[in-house]
């Protein structure tokens, strides 16, 4: 019997479907959920989603948010989520790049944006690692993932 | 009948109406497109927040759970968060929303206390001697969550200070182009009615919560990042719907007038070639009695 998964981020509906089982990135680890899982709310960290369904799996990165697991369905509210197939690498690896340029650039100018380029660096870093590890077969579509691998 | 020249300047005048009518119409429907996408963009996470919380709420001993959570045994003060537009032209829009509170608020059995978002909302209320803790106006055109969230977080203030003991939420629910609904939430301390037909958060179906939650991590810490959150998204989500309303009820409103103007000024047409006419009639009645006159003398 699956369970039902959605997963929303703040600005749109990013997957529902009925999952068999769903791996979660819990602040305070790894959560796995099957079919009738006791109520459980939690809040996730970065890290990747990985939703498996009857014959293949979905991957999606998150990061932070809420999950709230009743028997029959899981909720995931993300403050980001992407389904890794969706990431666009070289968008990801520019602002990567930018944020740490910035970042390295010496102090910066307030601890606000400071902390927000903090959390951008840690996004597309987030979403970089993900398609590396998740995207197979696919990687000679992206020149610059090679340069970071030889 | 008045005379043509006068008829005339108010053909021009009813003209120049219609046309700033029709630009601002056209202005509107793109506006209210863009205002649409904007909702529904962001729908999907404030219902299922919603749906969160009111699970949240439905358990055992709420009250102990969180303070947002707990009903106050006696209500002595009300706050209302009263969501309306910054701009006139709006049709009913505003007098909607104002009247509808008043109806709902205006003698209530205790005082109430007004948040309100928008200038008409205020200036409204204001004249009606209502009294206003906060208001807040000139929102951006596609407001972000951080530009709302203050609004949210000050009511969940006020509630937790003791000064208010119930928060409602009033807000224009948009359903399509042509139809608004005027419509209020309790937003604190959570509304929790297990039975069927709840007014429900932005029209979705419930499942029902199940026992007791696991808290990871600690209940506490997490009810206290969540609660406060997603009731601010409320508010947010509010926003959203009553922009979308706002620009759909500026159009029609438009629309409406630059059918009058137009049919006005046909009629105005109608009645200035009668005008021109009748002088024409006039003066050859003149010419020929005069020519009589002088025939005969």
């Amino acid at each position: 019997m699956p369970i039902r998964c959605e997963i929303v981020s703040q600005d749109r509906l990013i997957f529902e479907g009925d999952a068999d089982s769903v791996l979660l990135p819990g602040t305070e680890g790894e959560m796995g959920i099957l079919p009738n899982h006791a109520p459980l709310l939690s809040t996730l960290s970065f890290g990747v989603i990985k939703v498996r369904l009857q014959n293949h799996e979905e991957i999606f990165t998150v990061a932070g948010g809420v999950v709230e697991v009743q028997p029959k369905i899981i909720t995931v509210l993300a403050n980001r989520a992407e389904n890794v197939r969706e990431i666009d690498v070289a968008r990801a690896e520019a602002a990567r790049r930018r944020a740490e340029k910035i970042l390295a650039e010496g102090p910066p100018p307030d601890s606000d944006s400071f902390l927000r380029m903090e959390a951008a660096l840690r996004r597309s870093q987030l979403r970089l690692d993900a398609v590396r590890r998740y995207r197979q077969g696919r990687r000679t579509e992206v020149p610059s993932m090679m340069e970071d691998r030889g | 009948m008045a005379n043509a020249r006068e008829v005339k300047l108010r053909i021009r005048s009813v003209k120049n109406i219609a046309q700033v009518t029709r630009a601002l119409q056209a202005v509107s429907a793109s506006k209210v497109q863009k205002a649409m996408q904007a909702m529904y963009r962001t729908r999907p996470y404030a219902t299922k927040a919603w749906q969160v919380l009111t699970h949240v709420a439905a358990q055992p001993g709420r009250g102990v759970l969180h303070p947002l959570l707990a009903e106050r045994e006696q209500v002595k003060n009300t706050l209302i968060v009263l969501i309306s537009g910054d701009r006139g032209l709006a049709g009913a829009y505003n007098s909607n929303i104002v009247r509808f509170t008043l109806q709902k608020f205006g003698s209530y059995h205790h005082p109430a206390k007004f948040i309100t978002i928008g200038r008409k909302g205020r200036d409204l209320m204001f004249r009606r001697g209502q009294e206003i803790l906060a208001e807040f106006s000139n929102l951006p055109a596609a407001p972000e969550f951080a530009d709302v969230s203050a609004i949210g977080h000050l009511a969940v203030d006020e509630f937790l200070s003791g000064n208010v003991d119930e928060v409602y939420l009033v807000y224009t629910d948009f359903v399509n182009m042509v139809k608004q609904i005027p419509t209020v939430k309790k937003l604190l301390p959570l509304e929790v009615d297990s039975g069927e037909g709840r007014v429900e958060a932005f029209g979705v179906e419930q499942h029902g919560p199940e026992a007791t939650y696991i808290y990871e991590p600690g209940q506490e810490q997490l009810l206290d990042e969540i609660v406060p959150r997603f009731t601010a998204l409320q508010v947010y989500q509010a926003v959203m719907e009553s922009l979308a309303s706002e620009h759909a009820a500026r159009m029609v409103a438009m629309k409406n007038a630059t059918e009058n103007a137009t049919e006005l000024s046909a009629a105005l047409q109608l009645e200035y070639n009668k005008a021109r006419q009748q002088s024409i009639t006039s003066e050859m009645l003149d010419i020929a009695g005069g020519a009589e006159a002088l025939a005969q003398s």
